[in-house]
């Protein structure tokens, strides 16, 4: 069965021999055998309850204390020094809350809202004091000590607050089918991809010679090979400072993947993989180089790792995007910016300024 | 050489810069005879437009004569007339073979920054920003014209530059914007915004076949010219009437088949939208005042097409998505491809179906570029066109 298709703005047929219909049945085959549940009610129940400890705790003292200010004001009030007979309809007020507090924290899967609640229950209570010890007839001694013991709870209210709302959602990191990008922050690995619109083979031999690598990486300022795929590497450095390592390709699986690490390196240990693959539909070839820097102890190394660290993903990307120009176009595309280092008008850079480049 | 460089918002100075030189294989140098300043030069020189800097050389409509080429040019030759088109293509990616000319992969080497603003980015354009590649424009003595091979059309002896010179961009630009309509026998097309772009937006239609073109703008002179010169059956001047009641009148209630922004991102309208997007815009809440898009949108026919050739930069605000989800409409859009289409309008114009000069204004020396962006941007002396002579 042929499918016709129109791509936007081509004004060209796109032909297709594969028959649609079949690629969905396979698919709803495959869901058919999986286990039926049950349909969920409440978005909860998608979320297993494991709340820690000191959050469940704190629940139940905001159950304690709400059932004590509601059903005992006068017990509380002598107890942190107040005067008995003024203040019932407050404390019965902020036993509401409290009880308030504690049913949502104990009973929601994650109850950010109601542990934050706790937190302004604390800032009015600690206020509330505040106040009454300005007041005639209280026991100041008593409401320091009980100033003492809401700040307490509160440290703790505002360190279980703050992890509830920094923590992702319940069923982050649960789904390893799924794609996920490296991360930058943990990962010492940058990666980048481009497609470059050519046949995988001529891809692949543009990458078998480390000549090539200097004319589109912006850091290197020459990739010599060597001997038993072996090449030297040297980086653009500020003068005085010298980083260069020999490389050695570990892997090498031709039109799928070049892997090299380095060896014998003073202050750095890289690894760099490129693979190959012809994208989607023969629209060129796909290549994905990720690179890990790790630097060797001591102090100049520490400095060079913190310069590669900090390398943006950005950068690896252009130099691949220039890789791009060099296969399709044979060389790297200038404009008149960006024609010269720094920051430059888009007008002609001068014959002086054109000399002065490296 | 001389050349009109950007400064500050509002300032634009013609300077003493170097000389262009071959810096890619692929170039040519062009002594330029014939440049013009575009509806979207005037988004850069209210300063609309990010990354400009202090010294960058303006202008991507020129044409002139080849004076140099680099090693691998075989297409061109010293002394061959050329009009170049505002898109830098390299010809060889996968998006150029594919005829998205203006989507280049390889032409901006400042894409990076295209991408965090854009999502991807897109080719390099002559004298329009950092963000479209720092490429040095036309408004000068001489260009470099980057992939020699691939862009740039030799004019056949006979012609006039007045008659090429808008093949560089505005004349394929309404031409796509009125192709993306899908113009069928019978079609009703609306057009808002009559400058130049729009006046060939409103032609083109015509050329395609529409039964009718109505436009909107809100300067006389420019409807007047879209009646007896670009061919629009109907104006409306939308500060004189309610524009979106007047073309369920003049369509029987259902709204044109076509609906063109043709106007872009400093656009107007009279009473309280008007002032919302201009007070959002100032504050930099949205780069963008859509009104003429959301009226597009808002005016057309159930099921058809909406087709945007305004230049947008980022992001705007009410964005009538509720329209045009439930409507079942068509948004189309982009920068011109005008690789595709300049040897097809060469022909009209070689068979007299159309005259593009009709546009033209203004003449004025590359020297008086201030004046020019002057008075086209306050829309004073009924500025239309400005064409310079650099020579």
């Amino acid at each position: 069965m042929a499918s016709q298709q129109r791509i936007a703005g081509l004004g060209t047929e796109v032909r297709s021999d594969r028959a649609v219909p079949a690629r969905a049945g396979t698919r709803a085959t495959s869901f058919a055998d999986r286990e039926v549940k049950p349909a969920p009610w409440h978005s909860s129940d998608f979320v297993a309850s494991e709340k820690d400890s000191v959050t469940n705790f704190l629940g139940w003292f905001s159950i304690g204390l709400g059932l004590a200010e509601v059903f005992a004001p006068q017990a509380v009030a002598r107890l942190i020094g107040l005067k008995e007979d003024e203040h019932t309809t407050l404390l019965r007020a902020y036993g509401v809350r409290e009880l308030a507090a504690g049913v949502g924290i104990l009973t929601r899967p994650k109850p950010t809202y109601w542990m934050w609640n706790r937190v302004i229950g604390d800032a009015v209570d600690l206020k509330s004091i505040r106040n009454a010890m300005e007041a005639e007839g209280n026991d100041r001694a008593k409401l320091k000590l009980a100033a003492l013991a809401v700040a307490g709870v509160a440290a703790l209210d505002v360190v279980s607050s703050m992890r509830l709302t920094s923590e992702a959602s319940p069923a982050a990191g649960k789904d390893p089918g799924s794609y996920k990008t490296a991360d930058t922050d943990t990962d010492s690995v940058i990666a980048a991809v481009v497609t470059v619109n050519k046949p995988v083979e001529e891809v692949y031999n543009f990458w078998k010679d480390p000549r090539n690598y200097a004319e589109f990486m912006d850091q290197m300022e020459s990739v010599h090979p060597t001997t038993g795929g072996r090449s030297h590497w040297k980086v653009k450095a500020p003068p005085g400072l010298s980083v260069e390592w020999d490389a050695q390709v570990v892997q090498d699986i031709p039109n799928q993947l070049i892997r090299w690490t380095s060896v014998d390196s003073t202050n750095i240990d890289s690894t760099g993989t490129v693979r190959f693959r012809t994208a989607p539909g023969n629209r060129g070839t796909i290549v994905s180089l990720d690179v890990e820097y790790k630097p060797k102890g001591g102090p100049l190394g520490a400095k060079i790792g913190k310069l590669f660290a900090t390398m943006p993903k950005t950068q690896m990307q252009n130099d691949l995007r220039r890789m791009k120009q060099l296969i399709e176009l044979g060389e790297v595309v200038k404009s008149d910016a960006t024609a010269v280092p720094g920051m430059h008008p888009a007008q002609p850079p001068s014959a002086k300024e054109l000399e002065a480049r490296p | 050489m001389r050349a009109t460089c950007w400064e500050a918002p509002r300032h634009v100075a013609v300077e003493n810069v170097p000389d262009p030189e071959i810096l890619n294989s692929n170039d040519a140098i062009v002594k330029i005879t014939s440049t013009a300043i575009c509806g979207s030069d005037l988004h850069l020189y209210n300063g609309f437009m990010p990354t400009m800097e202090k010294g960058d050389i303006l202008g991507h409509e020129f044409m002139g004569e080849v004076v140099e080429v680099g090693k691998t040019v075989k297409n061109l030759k010293v002394g061959d007339r050329v009009v170049v088109p505002f898109p830098i293509a390299c010809g060889q990616c996968w998006n150029c073979q594919h005829e998205m000319w203006s989507l280049c992969e390889n032409s901006n080497p400042n894409a990076w920054m295209q991408e965090k603003m854009l999502g991807h980015h897109c080719s390099g354009v002559f004298g329009y920003s950092h963000l479209l590649g720092g490429y040095a424009g036309g408004q000068a003595e001489f260009a470099r014209v980057p992939f020699a091979d691939v862009g740039p059309l030799k004019v056949p002896e006979g012609l006039t530059d007045d008659q090429v010179l808008f093949l560089t961009d505005i004349f394929p630009t309404g031409y796509m914007g009125a192709e993306m309509c899908d113009i069928a026998p019978g079609d009703t097309i609306a057009v808002w915004g009559c400058g130049p772009v729009g006046q060939f937006a409103i032609a083109s239609a015509r050329l395609l076949g529409a039964e009718r073109v109505i436009a909107i703008d809100r300067f006389p002179h420019r409807l007047q010219m879209a009646r007896e010169k670009a061919g629009a059956d109907v104006t409306i001047n939308y500060e004189e009437t309610n524009a979106l009641e007047a073309l369920k009148e003049l369509t029987g209630g259902v709204g044109p088949d076509g609906c063109i922004d043709a106007v872009g991102l400093e656009s107007h309208a009279p009473g309280i939208e008007g002032w919302y997007d201009k007070a959002k815009q100032s504050m930099r809440w949205e780069n963008d005042r859509p009104i003429a898009l959301r009226h597009a949108i808002m005016s057309c026919r159930n099921g058809r097409t909406v087709s945007v050739i305004g230049v947008y930069s980022g992001f705007i605000d009410k964005f009538p998505m509720g329209a045009l989800m439930n409507r079942s409409l068509t948004i189309k859009s982009g920068q011109c491809h005008v690789h595709r289409y300049m040897k097809p309008l060469l022909q009209h114009i070689i068979n007299g179906d159309i005259d593009p000069s009709f546009v033209i204004t203004h003449r004025m020396s590359l020297d008086d570029a201030p004046v020019g962006y002057d008075i086209f941007n306050k829309k004073q002396d009924e500025c239309m066109k400005v064409v310079l002579t650099p020579h």
